[in-house]
């Protein structure tokens, strides 16, 4: 589904990312972990297309298309989710509004007819139910006043009802208790947790983990992929810490 | 405000925007006056186009004196949706505990000269006027606020706020802004604040990543930015429509 080959990314003219390869399958949930300052977040950036993360080398192809050449917003149209560790306020529009020009955005350069109001209501609602917020809080401007912990879960509902085929997730775990930890996590298994679907978890913590159970994880230190193995190497991080693989 | 017998001239810091011809049309402008009664309470909204969107169209200025007795209330919401010249000016005086709203909002493109100035004076004890104005300029247009909030001697209580921001969607277009604090009392509370500035990159990208085009989602960023200054209006659902569809023919071609 993505294969990302000696990927290299600046931010402000400095290298974060140095030739990072990287393949996911469909079926696949990936955990990406590091320590601070690794690239962690520039490669769900720098995957997104935010501008000013500027590739300076390498390819990224997504189910077969060139992702790199794709506006961020063609991106999230052939199937590409980014969850954002900060996700933004925006005062004065609803999320209702905010969803359903997205989705209805996606659906037109697919080809598909866009959802009706009372058609997407219906969605709406039910996917804010599998995470647990309540749907008059959807009604509200996009993410003010919204808990951390709020705003993560409402992240999880707008992946829901975009229905992505590669989500990556960055830090979706932080700012989050207990509670909301298994609901998110829940939450991410139900919508994605699929044959034809993939998840890359970008994480500090091993928490996350236990929630939704990675079939690969990943080191990554000093903008390349370090050391790569099974969900036993997210234990073994979490006991060491990163210095003996980093 | 000013002497409405002469023309003025850009030497007159409450014209100096304005275009001597546009003036030279619209001159003299009559005073529309409302009162509003003690204890009582009234809305307006004034929603003013003056442009034909090819660049031309007629000069429009209005002149609203506005009386507030003691005890009343007003809201007035404002759209100034675009023109050769279009203003709206307005000169409030309030009375004891009165309360005023003022919320303006201005979309300029093309080479439209867009204007709001409000003179509000504090002329008793305890009142409030609250005034926010967004203003949005593109191509080679320019928004302008003047706005003075003058609270007089033994106007003590008084409760006076500005707040003015203006998005520019062109690296031509102008926009101007001056709040004004006059204050002669003692026992007051004031303040004002203006900000000039693009568009939130970030806010554009989070939009972007869930598959809104650009254009849509400067739209959206910018229905955000007027959001609070229709806040208070009572047809807010329709103004905020008037708006985003001159909003979005601003973004389609800069017009």
């Amino acid at each position: 589904m993505l294969q990302i080959h000696n990927l290299s990314a600046t931010v402000a003219d400095k290298p974060i990312l140095k030739g990072l390869s990287l393949t996911i399958n469909a079926g696949e949930i990936h955990a990406i972990m590091g320590p601070n300052g690794a690239g962690k977040s520039t490669l769900g950036y720098t995957l997104g297309g935010r501008p000013g993360y500027e590739v300076t080398g390498g390819e990224v192809s997504f189910n077969g298309q060139d992702l790199l050449a794709l506006a961020p917003h063609e991106r999230a149209a052939a199937g590409l989710f980014l969850g954002f560790q900060y996700p933004v306020e925006i005062p004065g529009v609803s999320f209702v509004q905010f969803l359903r020009e997205a989705l209805n955005s996606q659906r037109r350069s697919r080809d598909e007819a866009p959802l009706s109001g009372g058609e997407f209501l219906k969605l709406a609602r039910e996917k804010a139910a599998l995470l647990k917020l309540d749907m008059e809080m959807l009604k509200r401007p996009v993410n003010v006043g919204f808990s951390g912990g709020e705003k993560k879960r409402a992240e999880m509902v707008q992946m829901g009802i975009l229905d992505p085929k590669l989500a990556i997730l960055d830090e979706t775990d932080s700012g989050l208790d207990i509670d909301a930890l298994r609901i998110c996590g829940e939450g991410i298994n139900s919508i994605m947790r699929k044959p034809d679907k993939a998840v890359l978890l970008i994480t500090h913590y091993q928490r996350l983990l236990d929630y939704v159970r990675p079939d690969f994880v990943h080191v990554l230190a000093g903008g390349r992929i370090v050391r790569s193995g099974g969900p036993e190497l997210a234990v073994q991080l979490e006991h060491h810490g990163y210095e003996d693989v980093a | 405000m000013s002497d409405l017998a002469t023309i003025p001239t850009s030497k007159s810091e409450d014209w100096r925007y304005a275009p001597a011809n546009a003036l030279a049309q619209i001159w003299p402008i009559a005073v529309e006056e409302i009162h509003v009664a003690a204890g009582g309470s009234d809305a307006l909204t004034l929603v003013q186009d003056g442009g034909d969107r090819s660049g031309g169209g007629e000069p429009i200025a209005r002149q609203i004196l506005l009386v507030l007795e003691d005890h009343a209330e007003f809201d007035l919401t404002i759209l100034n949706l675009g023109g050769t010249y279009s203003r709206i000016a307005v000169e409030a005086r309030l009375g004891k505990a009165s309360r005023l709203f003022i919320g303006g909002v201005q979309l300029a493109g093309a080479n439209d000269k867009l204007e709001i100035a409000t003179e509000v004076t504090h002329a008793e004890p305890d009142a409030t006027s609250r005034q926010i104005i967004r203003s949005v300029a593109g191509g080679t247009a320019s928004a302008t606020y003047l706005g003075k909030v003058r609270v007089e001697r033994g106007a003590d209580g008084s409760d006076g706020a500005q707040s003015v921001r203006a998005m520019l969607l062109s690296p031509t277009a102008t926009a101007n802004a001056r709040p004004e604090l006059e204050i002669y009392a003692d026992d007051v509370k004031c303040a004002h604040g203006c900000a000039v500035g693009e568009l939130d990159a970030m806010g554009l990208f989070y939009l972007a990543s869930r598959g809104i085009a650009p254009r849509q989602a400067k739209a959206l960023m910018l229905q955000a930015f007027i959001a609070e200054a229709l806040k208070g209006a009572a047809d807010a659902d329709n103004l905020h429509a008037q708006a985003q569809d001159r909003l979005s023919r601003l973004l389609e071609g800069e017009l």
